[in-house]
């Protein structure tokens, strides 16, 4: 095959704090709901001493446990168990496409890994100081590592072109995305399941983001306190679950006939190089990565007519990714529907840029931008159209949409969507 | 406390049908692990180190191999309590 082929979208799946489901959670979504949730007795029972200063998240809506076998759970750790329900839903929702296991890969990144097992482990050890490693269980190693929801994704569909985790933090499944459309690109696969997913509301994990000063402590309104590009933004919600598409190339979605609900049109990629968690702060390496999708997916700059934005609800880092933007597409973006959805969502860390991509998708499929809630005085410094509160119809004809994902360490990753 | 055979083959059927999702009445002292439940060798070590646990007991390593069914387990169990 000499030409690079087109990469489609024709299946979704996702699992989150708005929903078990896509439907469930995109009708959230449209309607403006907030997936965070004060902590459960249970974890002020077990956590409450510790002093930590967040008490909410956007905690998993529909438990893996109302949805998979008691062996499903007890051989994945939870970040694997949402990459599964997610990838499940998403393949039947692609209509269970045939094909050579050898021509279907498998990307499913997490930001951080199968945390909750390696604490589960270590505490078996701490609490059992007398041979404790005799209670370690057998399994921990392969639910631990970072490749594990991958591994049981490509298990399970006979994915044998590939299976890969790309770690990059909070770009991880947009990254886990664009890496997907170049297998099919590089012409060593015709379907990729792709995504990201994480599982990290454990005290420990929300201990630790807490010190780096990244999260929220709205603790007298959960539903309130992811708000981004609003004045009074302190932090990101931690959030959990996974989002998973199905990646086809154009032909092999058209010769079986399959529904297509977009094309992912262009992959950037770019680092700052700058600093291990704090965005370089004239935006330089987001508009690299942005400029690269865009170019790659030859949209005019005034088709480009929605952006889902990273914003996390930082003070700092929503405000650069706003003139980032700007800066990028000029008075082109004078026509950009911005939408920060997690704001609804909470932050899925390694799943949120699958997540998102799949809210773009969605988008531009629907034709309609979905809300930012919880702006009740925008900062003066965007410099942009946030879409508030409601969601906004997009318009008809060709058009193409970003989402931005940006990760601890300095990575940025653009993907262009473009409409069919 | 000591368990009886009874007790160990109700708590080693619990055990298996959590790791497998068979039905705990099908966990029967004639099945093998291998053949009967199909448990492959990482499954017959989780299963091991919850039978530990749940009973107190020590199975070291070397005895796993001989236990080719479940009422060759309850057996050692049963024997292996203080």
């Amino acid at each position: 095959m000499s030409h690079v082929p087109d990469v489609v979208v024709t299946g979704l799946g996702a699992t989150t704090p708005l929903g078990g489901d896509v439907a469930s959670t995109w009708a959230a979504a449209l309607n403006g709901e907030s997936g965070a949730r004060r902590f459960d007795d249970a974890w002020f029972e077990r956590a409450g001493t510790f002093g930590i200063p967040v008490e909410f998240a956007a905690s998993i809506k529909v438990d893996p446990s109302e949805v998979l076998t008691r062996p499903e759970q007890k051989k994945m750790d939870p970040s694997a168990q949402y990459a599964i329900i997610a990838a499940r839903e998403a393949w039947a929702d692609a209509g269970s496409p045939e094909v050579d296991g050898d021509r279907l890969g498998s990307v499913v990144s997490s930001g951080i890994g199968g945390l909750q097992t390696i604490l589960d482990a270590w505490e078996k050890l701490l609490t059992n100081p007398d041979g404790g490693a005799r209670r370690v269980l057998p399994m921990t190693v392969p639910m631990l590592m970072p490749n594990s929801p991958t591994a049981y994704v490509s298990l399970e569909f006979g994915a044998r072109a590939g299976a890969h985790a790309l770690v990059s933090a909070c770009a991880s499944g947009a990254e886990a995305i664009g890496y997907g459309v170049e297998m099919i690109r590089a012409g060593r696969a015709d379907v990729v399941i792709a995504g990201g997913t994480e599982a990290t509301i454990h005290p420990m994990p929300v201990a630790a983001f807490a010190a780096s000063r990244t999260l929220s402590l709205r603790n007298d309104d959960p539903e309130g306190a992811s708000r981004p590009y609003d004045v009074d933004r302190d932090g990101f919600v931690i959030g959990e679950g996974s989002g998973i598409v199905i990646l086809e190339s154009a032909e092999h979605a058209a010769a079986r006939g399959a529904r297509v609900y977009a094309r992912i049109a262009g992959v950037g990629l770019s680092a700052d190089g700058y600093h291990i968690t704090s965005p370089e702060p004239s935006g330089a390496g987001q508009i690299r990565a942005m400029q690269a999708a865009l170019d790659e997916s030859q949209i005019a700059r005034a088709d480009i007519v929605h952006v889902n934005a990273h914003a996390t609800s930082t003070v700092v880092g929503d405000l650069i990714e706003a003139r980032s933007i700007r800066g990028l597409l000029g008075d082109e973006a004078d026509h950009v529907a911005l939408s920060a959805t997690k704001s609804m969502t909470g932050h899925l860390l390694g799943g949120a840029g699958a997540l998102e991509t799949i809210f773009t998708v969605l988008a531009l499929h629907e034709r309609q931008a979905p809300p930012t809630i919880n702006v009740e005085n925008p900062d003066p410094e965007l410099v942009l159209d946030l879409v508030r509160d409601k969601p906004r119809p997009l318009r008809d004809g060709q058009i193409g949409a970003v989402n931005n994902s940006f990760g601890f360490g300095g990575h940025n990753v653009a993907l262009v969507v473009a409409s069919v | 406390m000591a368990y009886s055979e009874q007790e160990i083959l109700a708590g080693l059927a619990e055990i298996v049908s959590e790791e497998t999702g068979l039905p705990t009445d099908s966990v029967l002292p004639e099945k093998s692990f291998t053949d009967d439940l199909d448990i492959d060798s990482l499954s017959m070590m989780t299963i091991v180190t919850l039978a530990e646990e749940k009973f107190e007991v020590t199975i070291p390593d070397d005895e796993v191999k001989n236990l080719a069914t479940v009422g060759d387990a309850v057996s050692f169990i049963a024997g292996a309590q203080a």
